[in-house]
């Protein structure tokens, strides 16, 4: 254990610490804490990185010096580490943008959407930072619960029956997920006696109280996560909360569970080519199902929201190359640049669908005409974030969805790489949908365009997404520290 | 054994009973029952602390949320989702009877010599100077697990009150309680002061001996709950700030003393060694205060 | 043996609320069910921390804190669920 460990230790706690102290220092006070975190956030997340890259060796931090089984370690690996930087940055930026809506300028009195945003907020923002950091799998289960609370509100603050129904649906489906999760805990401490991921670590057979186990858990994450067949709640829920609440939901809170999953079938969960077969199976049928769903939407909120179901099926893809020597490595960065991608470009499209959404005074598809004089940089800003969800060089995407195809291929399990360049014409196609929507002349605009500094964060994430496929292949050396396996 | 196995009976019929109940009330009034069994369930088995929190919470507090919320329901039922059919019926109850079985077989089919950490909680608990292992636990060895508890359920608060309408959002929680007369107004003005002392002694023996800050903070919580639902005692607005604060107060020092931990010994969460006992003692009572504020708005639920 | 017994109802129980959640249709029935699953998988828990008795302890007490905690988490989504839900059903009186 070393100093630098209390960097994430420190990502996870300030936001919790922040989100407690909020309901205290009412709206604007806990608005301008959000704020004021975020920086402090950023350099933490920053130095994770930087320390986990300089060591080599994944940051540990156990908690009062006890060490596990019975203590709780935290820390943060080289997929930790990236998460917490694509938290943080999607916070940062959803924070800005919804100041526009939840704010509250001096004076203004409390409303009842502002207090509960900001707590909200940083409650998602440390939930997932505790998702990707913690060791212990109980540990996890409470982070998943914060995440869920978190969510849920999100999705019906403005208080209308649908969204309530939708919350209400999404709330019963979470649950389910997570306590299906926590009997696997149960099990797994019935046969190891430790929670500890480290420990569990090549230490369990293929005995039935695992086996079962693994089953309930990763059935419980899948729900979570909303991999196809689990799914039905997702939508209506990401299309229904509030444009920053939606753009937290797809980017942030349903990578929480998935990277919980990564780390329960890369390490702990003895090895299972079948079931691998099988997610990654769900994983083809989200990308196509939701591929084709998404073209016949006529909603924008609604053909987002579907994106992210096909979306989710690429992280997947991973699983059944983790364990082909070789390729492992490849397919790992892949998936997780996926991951981080995503979380990148659909929090820049779902900002950006709500600037359109508002301006234009709705979100139906077929009648978008305008949209390009009206709305023109969200407008971009969508074509941009569509580019990295298509996997269109140069943006993340093509890194993520290129690493994953070519591993299948070399792998020999050319299938996947088919069900990859098929998403990518759905997504395309639905995209092109929008777009050339979007581009027809619509009635001209009654007054000039005013300055929205909201545009700008909607463009500067889909931006990021674009770039992170610039990166130099080297820098994602430090996906690699921690990952168990060959 | 046979007192296990009556319990075990009367669990199950009361848990048919809640699932096949035509109306909501009598679901929830089994229900109840079905906590207290439990709670005995958990007294047999040995958990003492759990039993404790399984009938003041699980039972108690539970029931008097769920029975609010049936009678408000009756009144106006919430929308339903269509029944699914036949087949789809059949296959659900396939699938659960697989459920069971397989869990089922996993617990029979355990290491025959269970690994745990009793032996590992026993030799290090000294070092806690807290004389209940499940103490120790949740302060020393899990400390961090009961500090995001405790943060769940000020999130908890502000979910209930981010359900409230627009509309005076930030008055009393809960519905308006009509005032009560007779055995429970009675009850209402009697009993708290002797749950304040009842919850008092829960939290202190709980240093030693089974019981604690959950305990005693529902316990709290209920003595609060009785006034305020006997209409004698109106909950305060929400948007008051000593209210937010004492909500607040116990899951912030937690978080302060780890951090102070944190500065001392280099690991959060690390009591400084010879101020142990008094440390921990201060945030479990600004601990109990704050969940037990918690609780109680919880059950109220947002205003309406 | 008492382990046993109780691991074995915390199953059984996990089936009965998994199937209750799927098949009632009205929300709070599916509230209570959900905690009859939950019932369940913290008696499977106890069943474990009651297999784990050793050191002088009538049961490992890392589990019992577990369930603790697990308690106090169900309950705040229960009253979740319950706040939605009633919320629901005033919203409905007004449309």
């Amino acid at each position: 254990m070393t100093g630098w460990s209390m960097l994430p230790l420190l990502a996870v706690m300030l936001p919790v610490l922040g989100m407690v102290l909020a309901p205290a220092l009412g709206a604007r006070g806990a608005e301008r804490l959000t704020l004021a975190l975020l920086p402090v956030g950023f350099a933490l997340a920053l130095g994770t990185a930087a320390a986990v890259q300089a060591l080599g060796v994944p940051l540990v931090h156990h908690l009062g010096h006890w060490t596990p089984p019975l203590g709780l370690a935290l820390g943060a690996d080289g997929i930790g580490a990236a998460m917490l930087l694509t938290s943080t940055v999607v916070v940062a930026g959803v924070a800005v943008f919804a100041r526009a809506g939840f704010g509250t300028s001096l004076g203004m009195p409390e409303r009842r959407a502002a207090f509960a945003f900001w707590p909200l907020l940083l409650a998602i923002w440390g939930g997932l930072n505790l998702a990707v950091t913690a060791r212990d799998l109980f540990t996890l289960y409470v982070a998943l619960e914060l995440l869920t609370f978190a969510a849920v509100p999100i999705v019906c603050l403005d208080g209308r029956r649908e969204t309530l129904a939708a919350a209400l649906r999404y709330l019963l489906f979470a649950l389910l997920g997570s306590v299906l999760y926590l009997l696997g805990v149960a099990l797994i401490y019935g046969a190891a006696g430790t929670l500890d991921i480290g420990l569990l670590a090549g230490r369990l057979a293929a005995t039935p109280p695992v086996l079962v186990a693994a089953a309930l858990m990763t059935a419980g994450l899948m729900a979570k996560t909303a991999l196809l067949p689990l799914h039905l709640w997702l939508p209506p829920a990401h299309a229904g909360a509030p444009a920053a609440g939606s753009a937290l939901l797809s980017a942030l809170v349903v990578k929480g569970s998935f990277v919980i999953l990564v780390r329960l079938w890369a390490g702990v969960l003895p090895p299972s080519p079948a079931a691998m077969q099988a997610l990654a199976g769900c994983g083809a049928a989200a990308i196509l199902l939701g591929g084709v769903a998404a073209l016949a939407q006529t909603r924008l909120k609604l053909l987002v929201a579907y994106s992210t179901v096909a979306q989710i099926g690429y992280l997947v893809l991973m699983f059944p190359l983790l364990a082909v020597p070789g390729v492992a490595e490849k397919a790992w960065t892949g998936g997780v640049l996926q991951a981080v991608s995503h979380a990148l470009a659909k929090s820049g499209m779902f900002l950006a669908v709500g600037l359109m959404t508002e301006r234009l005074g709705h979100d139906r598809v077929a009648d978008l005409a305008g949209a390009s004089r009206v709305a023109p940089r969200p407008l971009l800003a969508f074509g941009l974030s569509a580019l990295t969800l298509m996997g269109v060089p140069p943006s993340g995407g093509f890194a993520a969805k290129w690493l994953l195809l070519s591993t299948a291929i070399e792998a020999g399990q050319w299938w996947w790489g088919l069900v990859i360049l098929t998403g990518g014409l759905l997504t395309g196609g639905y995209a092109y949908r929008v777009l050339s929507a979007a581009l027809r002349a619509g009635p001209a605009a009654a007054a000039p365009l005013p300055h929205d500094s909201r545009d700008t964060v909607a463009l500067g994430l889909a931006l990021l997404a674009l770039l992170l496929g610039m990166l130099p292949l080297a820098s994602f050396g430090l996906l690699q520290i921690g990952r168990v396996g060959p | 054994m046979i007192v296990d196995l009556a319990l075990v009976g009367g669990i199950l019929a009361l848990a048919l009973g809640v699932l096949v109940a035509r109306q909501a009330f009598a679901a929830v009034a089994l229900f109840i029952g079905y906590g207290l069994l439990l709670a005995l369930a958990w007294g047999r088995l040995g958990l003492m602390d759990v039993a404790l929190t399984e009938a003041a919470i699980g039972a108690g507090l539970s029931g008097v949320l769920l029975l609010a919320a049936a009678r408000r329901l009756s009144a106006a039922p919430a929308q339903e989702d269509s029944p699914p059919g036949r087949v789809t019926r059949a296959l659900i109850g396939a699938g659960c009877a697989i459920l069971t079985c397989a869990v089922g077989a996993a617990v029979l089919l355990l290491p025959d010599a269970p690994p745990g950490l009793a032996a590992e909680v026993a030799a290090n608990q000294r070092a806690t100077a807290l004389g209940n292992p499940v103490a120790s636990v949740l302060m020393a060895f899990r400390g961090l697990d009961t500090l995001l508890e405790s943060a769940v359920l000020v999130l908890a608060v502000i979910c209930t009150v981010a359900l409230a309408p627009d509309q005076g959002w930030a008055g009393p929680p809960g519905a308006p309680q009509p005032q009560a007369d007779g055995p429970l107004a009675l009850l209402a003005r009697l009993l708290p002061p002797l749950g304040i002392v009842v919850a008092a002694h829960i939290f202190w023996i709980g240093v030693d001996a089974p019981g604690g800050k959950f305990q005693a903070a529902a316990i709290l919580a209920a003595m609060w709950l009785l006034p305020w639902m006997a209409g004698i005692a109106p909950a305060p607005p929400i948007g008051t700030r000593a209210l937010r604060i004492t909500v607040a107060a116990g899951p912030a020092l937690f978080i302060a003393v780890g951090l102070l931990g944190a500065m001392l010994t280099g690991a959060f969460l690390a009591w400084p060694s010879g101020f142990e006992k008094p440390l921990i003692l201060i945030v479990e009572v600004a601990l109990t205060l704050s969940i037990a504020a918690a609780l109680a708005l919880l059950v109220m639920g947002p205003r309406t | 043996m008492t382990a046993d017994v109780y691991g074995l109802l915390g199953a059984v129980l996990t089936g009965l609320g998994l199937f209750g959640m799927l098949v009632r249709t009205e929300p709070l029935l599916r509230i209570l069910a959900f905690n009859l699953l939950g019932g369940g998988v913290f008696l499977v828990l106890g069943a474990i921390a009651r297999r784990g008795a050793g050191a002088g302890f009538a049961a490992d007490p890392v589990p019992q804190a577990i369930i603790l905690t697990g308690i106090v988490v169900a309950f705040a989504a229960t009253t979740i669920a319950v706040a939605l839900l009633l919320r629901l059903a005033a919203r409905k009186d007004d449309a």
